[in-house]
């Protein structure tokens, strides 16, 4: 019933994409639908090419120039991949979280007002309603609230890592991406991220990169399982995980390869 | 067997330990050697009178006055061409690390052609600058000494800089990438503010250098008892003063070359000693 929804409207849906690093294909014809809501959790070995389909979609990629991309990624009608639109504009329809936090070099307000700035906002009465806003959707607010204007690496990893979160919230996404966010904390940190995700994926989109198998498990509502840079399988978590239809996702479940 | 082994490293711990004690000894003594003659030379004669006059008449022969003239023309000097090479250098520093990050190649090359600049002699500099003054049809002034320094201390500047950025994480560009930002914006704001500490020490290194070299200015700035009232007029430098006055037959003003150098190597130290605060606070 949700996945025949979802496949209807989808986030974010990708055609043929292929991703050529040289003469190697790092992702060979990948065509997936990312439900709206919930989480979809991107599953695979070590150089599936997992990291790379997320950040094909807000492009990234356009960082190393050695990758070529053909294709279509759709977000709201927009190819994110044609030349024409402002990259910068769909950008901001995603937030991104990274293995390892990456505060600015600025303040922790500042961090969450970064994005808003970019986007034009300059009343600071609005800024600092926004700030406080965000803050709190991470469960930051009240660790942070009196030292606002402190240096944002001054916090513990754990603390940044939801002050990223927060910062991406900031731009108003409709989709969070994240790249194995919980691989650089601590377990009660992880734990918090993924609690996070958990309220989050009601009002966005969540496409989470992991490695760890039970963290899929715990989070997943979709999963689409890649391989060598196919998609192998793809479905609803629960289908997926209790009955598992391909050789190499059943091998994968049981061996962690 | 084993404890012949046992000894051999014993004994080659010791030895290198002790190669290394000796190093660092030699360095501390030569570098005590020079601060203490120019200290016990010089210091004597730095009187409020040396520093806070210029030249009087008769003072090249042991005559009234001081080296006001060459500490400022040494600071105008040396302000200017810092000024003018951190105007160049910041902009292609951030195109190095920002727009031709991934330019593996073409970056290589740069770097290679830099390291080169840095390694000429400033008396090159100083002739070709000299070369070019004759050509555009200048004077040795204050103008001249600026450009030519100037061109002396980008290289130094840049690579400093270029160096400072290298440091900041690739991540922090895919962050902020992802936040909507374009690269001038990521450059301007992310960039200049995680490399500030290193941007700083890029500007005073280079500062301390141009205001120490004596080759690059002997012949494109000139010389003067004057303080400069214009870009056009020659300028005396701390440099030159040391040189010029070191050359005279008389002992009073040889010993104000030694001034001179003290005044100089006070200079430099609070050059060094704000660079290190400025970057401590920006970081």
């Amino acid at each position: 019933m949700e996945s025949s929804i979802a496949r209807t409207d989808a986030a974010v849906s990708v055609r043929n994409l292929v991703v050529r690093s040289g003469k190697t294909e790092i992702l060979k014809s990948v065509s997936l639908d990312i439900p709206r809501n919930g989480i979809t959790v991107l599953l695979g070995p070590s150089g599936c090419g997992k990291t790379t389909l997320l950040r094909s979609m807000n492009r990234l990629t356009d960082l190393d120039p050695s990758l070529s991309l053909s294709g279509q990624i759709l977000i709201d009608e927009d190819d994110v991949l044609s030349k024409q639109g402002d990259i910068t504009l769909i950008r901001q329809k995603m937030g991104l979280l990274l293995q390892k936090p990456q505060p600015l070099p600025m303040s922790i307000f500042e961090n969450i007002a970064y994005g808003m700035r970019l986007k034009g906002i300059r009343d600071m009465v609005v800024l600092r309603r926004r700030v406080e806003k965000h803050l709190r959707e991470v469960a930051l607010w009240d660790e942070v609230k009196d030292r606002l204007n402190h240096s944002a690496r001054m916090l513990s990893v754990g603390q940044q890592q939801r002050l990223c979160l927060a910062r991406g919230l900031a731009i108003n996404p409709e989709i969070i991406l994240a790249d194995e966010p919980t691989s650089a904390l601590d377990p009660l940190s992880s734990r918090a991220i993924e609690e996070l995700f958990k309220e989050l994926k009601k009002d966005y989109t969540v496409v989470l990169v992991t490695h760890i198998l039970r963290q899929a498990k715990r989070l997943a509502d979709h999963v689409i399982f890649l391989y060598l840079g196919d998609v192998v399988e793809q479905g609803p978590a629960e289908e997926m995980f209790n009955n598992p239809k391909t050789e190499r996702f059943k091998e994968y479940l049981t061996l962690g390869i | 067997m084993n404890s012949l082994r046992k000894f051999i490293r014993q004994f080659e711990e010791r030895v290198a330990l002790r190669i290394m004690q000796l190093s660092f000894a030699l360095i501390v003594l030569v570098l005590g050697a020079i601060l203490f003659t120019v200290l016990s030379k010089g210091l004597p004669s730095v009187t409020w009178e040396i520093i806070s006059q210029p030249p009087q008449g008769g003072y090249h022969f042991g005559g009234d006055g001081g080296i006001l003239n060459a500490i400022v023309g040494s600071l105008a000097l040396a302000l200017g061409a810092a000024l003018l090479a951190f105007l160049v250098s910041l902009p292609v520093a951030l195109l190095m690390n920002i727009h031709l990050a991934n330019r593996k190649k073409t970056l290589l090359g740069v770097r290679f052609v830099l390291d080169v600049l840095w390694g000429v002699p400033s008396i090159v500099y100083g002739a070709f600058a000299f070369t070019l003054m004759i050509y555009l049809g200048f004077r040795a002034s204050l103008l001249a000494g600026i450009v030519t320094v100037t061109f002396l201390i980008i290289p130094i500047m840049l690579r400093a800089m270029d160096e400072a950025l290298q440091g900041v994480p690739k991540a922090l560009m895919e962050a902020s990438t992802a936040l909507g930002a374009t690269k001038t914006q990521i450059a301007w704001t992310v960039y200049l503010r995680s490399a500030a500490p290193g941007l700083i020490t890029a500007v005073m290194l280079a500062f301390g250098r141009g205001i120490g070299d004596a080759a690059s200015v002997l012949f494109t700035a000139g010389y003067t008892d004057y303080i400069p009232t214009s870009l056009g007029q020659p300028v005396a430098t701390l440099p030159l003063a040391i040189f010029f006055q070191l050359g005279s037959p008389v002992p009073e003003v040889r010993e104000r070359a030694y001034a001179a150098a003290v005044v100089l190597t006070f200079l430099i130290l609070i050059i060094s000693l704000t660079s290190r605060r400025l970057s401590r606070v920006k970081s």
